[in-house]
C-alpha cells in the first residue's frame, strides 16, 4: 500500500465506471435470496443436531474415552487455518509491495473474519459443557495453551476485521450514492458505516496509518494463533503429536488451504460478478504460483514430519505410521498427500492450469484434502495410546463419526458460507477506491513518462 | 423509718408508728410471701428447665479433623450439615502431613477385577467406564504376558494438570490428582495429555444420575457424577479422610495391592492388613515406575511380574 494517497482520482471520470462495475452485483437478487434460502434450511437441521448434542450429550458423536477429539477438534484447525491467508496476502505480500494483491487483499480479509469468527464456536461444539464456557475467563489458569489460544483468536479476529473494515470506509462514502438500485435499509446501513467520510487528503493519511500498523501487528498475531493451535496437540505426549515442527507445519500448511480458498472465491466472484477485469488471468497466474510455492514449503515439512520418525521407527511412532502409511488410514492419507499436495504442485508448475477454471478444480481439491489432512493429524494419534485398548466395547476402540456429528460440523461451514456470501454481495468485494486510484496513478505516470521521453 | 423515729411526740409518734408498722408488716409480710411465692415457682419452674436440660451422661467417642479421639455427651451432638463449600475447600486442600503412594504387585495379579467392581460401584460407573482397569501386558514378543491394574498414577509432574484451562483438575498437598466436575468445562485436554488413559469422560448421563440427584457434590468421591465432565481414579480421596484404605486396595482378594505414606515410609496390603516398610518393599522386589521417561513422576509403583504363584490364563478376551 503506497505512503501517501493522490486524491486526484476522486475527479477522475474513471472511477464512475469502476465503481459502476463493482457495485452492479451488490444488493438484494433473486439468486442471493435462493441461495441464503438453502443455507439457512440447511443450518436450521444442523442446530437440530446441535440442539440433540445438547440434550444428550456427546454420546451422539463418535468420540468416546480413547479418540475423544475427532471431527470438531480437527475442524477448528481447518478453520483456523484457513482463516491466516488473511495476513498472508495482505500483510506478508502487501507490505513488500506487490501491487497485483490489491483487488484479492478483501476476499483474503473476508475469508480470514469469517473463518475466524466461526472458529470459536466450532470449539464450543466440542465442550461437554458449554454453558461453563465463561468458566475460561473466570478461573482461567494462563499456564493453559486453550487460554493462550482463546486470547490470540479474539485478538485475531478483531485485527482481521478491522483490515476488512478500514478500507472498506472510503468505498462505501463513494458507493453512498450510487446504490439507488438497492432496498432502502442497504442504503442507509452504508451512510452510517461510512462514518461521513470526505475524502479529505487528511483521512486518507490516517487511513493508511492505521492500516499499515494492522498489517505490522496481524503478523505476529497469526503466527501465534496456528502456532498455539498447533501446540494443543504437541504439549502432549503422544506419539504422532510430540513433534517439535508442529507449529511451522501446521502454519505452511493453513497457507496451503487458505491460498485454495481464496483462488476458489476468486472463481466465483470473477464469474457470477462479472468483474474479469479486475481478477484478471493474470491475478489467477500469481495466486497459482502463490500456492505452488505455499505447498511446496508444506511438502518439505511433511517430508520431516513423516520421514524422520519413519527412519528411526520408535515402538508407538511405528504403529502410528503404519497405520497412516499402509494401515486402516492409508487410503485416505494418499489420497490427501496425493491429490491435496503432490498432484497439484505438479499441475500448477504448468501455465496451462494456471488458469481459473483449472485452478478451480484444483483449489478444491487442495481445500477439501486439507481438511482431511487435520482429521488425519488429530484421529490417528488417539488411536492407539501407549497403553493397550481394553475390556471397552469395541465401538469405543475405533472412531467413526456420527451423523450428527457431522450434521453439526456441517452447520459451521454453512455459518462461514452465509458470512461470507452476505459480505460479498452486499458490500464491493474490491476495492473501488484502490483500483480507481491505481488508474489514476498510471495515468499520471504514462503523462510523465510520455513527459521525460519528450524532453530526451 | 428513721425519719419517723425523729418525731418529737413520741405516744402520737407510736400510734402513728404502730399503725404504720402493721401498715408496713403487713407490706412486709406481703412481700416476703410473694417473693417467696415467686422464687418458690421460679425454683420450681428453673429445677424443671434443669432437669429438661441436664446431661444424661452418655458420652459418646468422637475423631476430632485433627485425629484426637474425644469425648462428647451424646445428647449434645448436632448433626451439621455438609455443605458444598465446605466439602470443596478440604477437598482441594487434602490431608495435611501425608503423601498418598500405591504399590502394585504384579505377580500376584490374576485379573479377579474385583478392584474394578468395588470402585465402580462405590462411584456410580458403568461397567465399561474405569477408574481403574486391569490391562493385559506383555512386553516384548517372547516375553510372557501378565495382568496390569492400572489406576490414575497421580503423578507428581502431572501433563493433565499443567493443560487444565480452568483449574477443574489439580495436585493436593498429599499427591492425590482430583478433577472437579463443578468446575470442568469438558474440554478433554486432560485426556488428550495423559499417556496413561487414565481418564474417563461422561459421554452420555451418568448411570445413577437419577438417584443421586438432589445430592451434596463430594470432590473426594466425585459423586453424583455428571454429564459432560471429566472422571478418574482419586485414590478413594474420601476413605482416606476417615482412615481407610481405598475402595480397590479393600477389595482385591489376591493380595495385589499395597497402599500407604511415603512420609511415613510404611505401606499396607489391602488384603493381609500387613504393613510393610515401602522402601524395602520396593528395594527387595524392584519397584519400578509405568514410563518413567516421560517425566511425571507417578505415585504408583510396581513389582514386576516375576515369581508368579498362577498361570497366565488368558481367555482372548479384552473387549466388553
Amino acid at each position: 500500500m503506497a505512503s501517501e494517497v493522490n486524491t486526484g482520482f476522486l475527479h477522475d471520470k474513471r472511477l464512475d465506471s469502476i465503481a459502476t462495475d463493482i457495485l452492479r452485483p451488490v444488493g438484494i437478487s433473486k439468486g442471493f435470496l435462493i441461495w441464503m434460502g438453502f443455507l439457512t434450511i440447511s443450518l436450521l437441521g444442523c442446530i437440530y443436531a446441535y440442539y440433540l448434542q445438547w440434550e444428550k450429550g456427546l454420546i451422539v458423536t463418535g468420540l468416546r474415552d480413547y479418540v475423544s477429539w475427532g471431527m470438531y477438534i480437527a475442524n477448528f484447525i481447518f478453520f483456523v487455518a484457513t482463516s491466516l491467508v488473511g495476513m498472508l496476502i495482505s500483510s506478508v505480500l502487501g507490505l513488500i509491495g506487490f501491487k497485483w494483491i490489491k483487488p484479492i487483499a478483501r476476499i483474503a480479509e473476508i475469508i480470514a473474519v469469517a473463518f475466524a469468527a466461526i472458529a470459536g464456536l466450532v470449539i464450543v461444539s466440542d465442550m461437554g459443557r458449554p454453558e461453563r464456557l465463561p468458566y475460561v475467563f473466570m478461573y482461567g489458569r494462563i499456564q493453559s495453551p486453550i487460554l493462550w489460544d482463546v486470547t490470540v483468536v479474539t485478538t485475531y479476529l478483531v485485527l482481521s476485521a478491522l483490515l476488512y473494515f478500514l478500507p472498506l470506509i472510503p468505498d462505501l462514502a463513494i458507493s453512498k450514492g450510487r446504490i439507488g438500485h438497492t432496498p432502502k435499509w442497504l442504503q442507509k446501513t452504508y451512510e452510517v458505516l461510512s462514518v461521513n467520510w470526505n475524502h479529505s487528503p487528511q483521512q486518507y493519511k490516517i487511513l493508511l496509518k492505521s492500516v499499515r500498523i494492522l498489517l505490522i501487528l496481524i503478523i505476529p498475531t497469526a503466527f501465534a494463533i496456528h502456532t498455539v493451535t498447533s501446540w494443543l496437540l504437541a504439549v502432549t505426549l503422544r506419539p504422532g503429536w510430540d513433534s517439535t515442527i508442529f507449529g511451522p507445519y501446521f502454519l505452511t500448511g493453513a497457507f496451503v488451504s487458505g491460498s485454495a480458498a481464496v483462488i476458489i472465491m476468486m472463481y466465483f466472484v470473477r464469474t457470477n460478478y462479472k468483474l474479469d477485469k479486475y481478477l484478471t488471468m493474470h491475478h489467477f497466474d500469481m495466486m497459482g504460483k502463490l500456492l505452488v510455492l505455499v505447498s511446496l514449503v508444506y511438502l518439505y515439512f511433511n517430508i520431516n514430519e513423516f520421514l524422520v520418525p519413519a527412519f528411526k521407527l520408535k515402538t508407538a511412532d511405528a504403529i502410528h505410521l503404519h497405520d497412516l502409511f499402509v494401515g486402516e488410514y492409508a487410503p485416505m492419507f494418499w489420497s490427501v498427500q496425493l491429490l491435496g499436495l503432490i498432484i497439484p504442485i505438479i499441475l500448477l508448475l504448468f501455465r496451462f492450469f494456471r488458469k481459473p477454471l483449472p485452478m478451480l478444480i484444483i483449489s478444491i481439491f487442495v481445500l477439501v484434502a486439507s481438511w482431511f489432512k487435520r482429521f488425519l493429524i488429530v484421529v490417528p494419534a488417539q488411536e492407539n495410546p501407549f497403553l493397550p485398548k481394553q475390556f471397552v466395547p469395541h465401538a469405543w476402540m475405533v472412531y467413526q463419526p456420527t451423523i450428527i456429528e457431522t450434521a453439526i460440523t456441517m452447520g459451521t461451514i454453512l455459518l462461514a458460507v452465509i458470512i461470507i456470501t452476505v459480505l460479498v454481495k452486499l458490500f464491493p468485494v474490491i476495492p473501488i477506491w484502490e483500483m480507481a486510484e491505481e488508474k489514476h496513478a498510471g495515468k499520471n505516470d504514462e503523462h510523465q513518462k510520455s513527459s521525460t521521453t519528450s524532453n530526451l | 423509718m428513721t425519719k419517723n423515729n425523729q418525731n418529737s411526740d413520741p405516744d402520737k409518734t407510736n400510734k402513728a408508728l404502730d399503725i404504720g408498722n402493721s401498715r408496713r408488716a403487713f407490706f412486709k409480710n406481703f412481700g416476703l410471701i410473694g417473693a417467696t411465692a415467686a422464687a418458690g415457682g421460679a425454683a420450681i419452674y428453673s429445677g424443671y428447665k434443669y432437669e429438661e436440660s441436664k446431661p444424661n451422661h452418655d458420652f459418646v467417642k468422637v475423631l476430632t479433623a485433627d485425629n484426637r479421639l474425644v469425648e462428647v455427651p451424646r445428647d449434645q451432638i448436632k448433626d451439621i450439615k455438609v455443605d458444598l463449600t465446605r466439602l470443596q475447600l478440604q477437598g482441594r486442600e487434602g490431608l495435611k502431613g501425608h503423601r498418598w503412594v500405591m504399590v502394585i504387585d504384579l505377580s500376584k495379579c490374576r485379573n479377579a477385577r474385583k478392584c474394578i467392581a468395588a470402585c465402580q460401584s462405590a462411584h456410580h460407573l458403568r461397567p465399561y467406564e474405569y477408574h481403574i482397569n486391569t490391562l493385559i501386558m506383555q512386553e516384548a514378543q517372547n516375553t510372557p504376558l501378565y495382568y496390569m491394574p492400572k489406576p490414575c498414577q497421580h503423578c507428581d509432574n502431572p501433563p493433565c494438570v499443567a493443560v487444565c484451562p480452568v483449574n477443574a483438575t489439580f495436585k493436593r498437598q498429599d499427591g492425590v490428582v482430583l478433577i472437579d466436575n463443578e468446575r470442568c468445562i469438558g474440554c478433554r485436554f486432560c485426556i488428550a495429555a495423559c499417556p496413561y488413559s487414565a481418564r474417563m469422560f461422561h459421554w452420555e448421563e451418568p448411570l445413577m444420575s437419577e438417584s443421586d440427584k438432589g445430592k451434596e457434590y463430594n470432590i473426594e468421591l466425585n459423586v453424583p457424577q455428571k454429564k459432560g465432565t471429566i472422571s478418574k481414579c482419586l485414590f478413594s480421596s474420601d476413605r482416606l479422610r476417615v482412615g481407610k484404605l481405598p475402595y480397590c486396595v479393600s477389595a482385591c482378594p489376591n493380595g495385589v495391592y499395597y497402599f500407604g505414606d511415603e512420609n511415613q515410609d510404611a505401606v499396607t496390603n489391602g488384603t493381609t492388613k500387613e504393613t510393610h516398610r515401602l522402601s524395602e518393599l520396593l528395594r527387595v522386589n524392584g519397584g519400578y515406575h509405568l514410563m518413567p521417561e516421560l517425566g511425571t513422576k507417578p505415585r504408583v509403583y510396581y513389582l514386576p511380574p516375576k515369581n508368579r504363584l498362577f498361570e497366565f490364563k488368558n481367555e482372548g478376551r479384552n473387549e466388553l
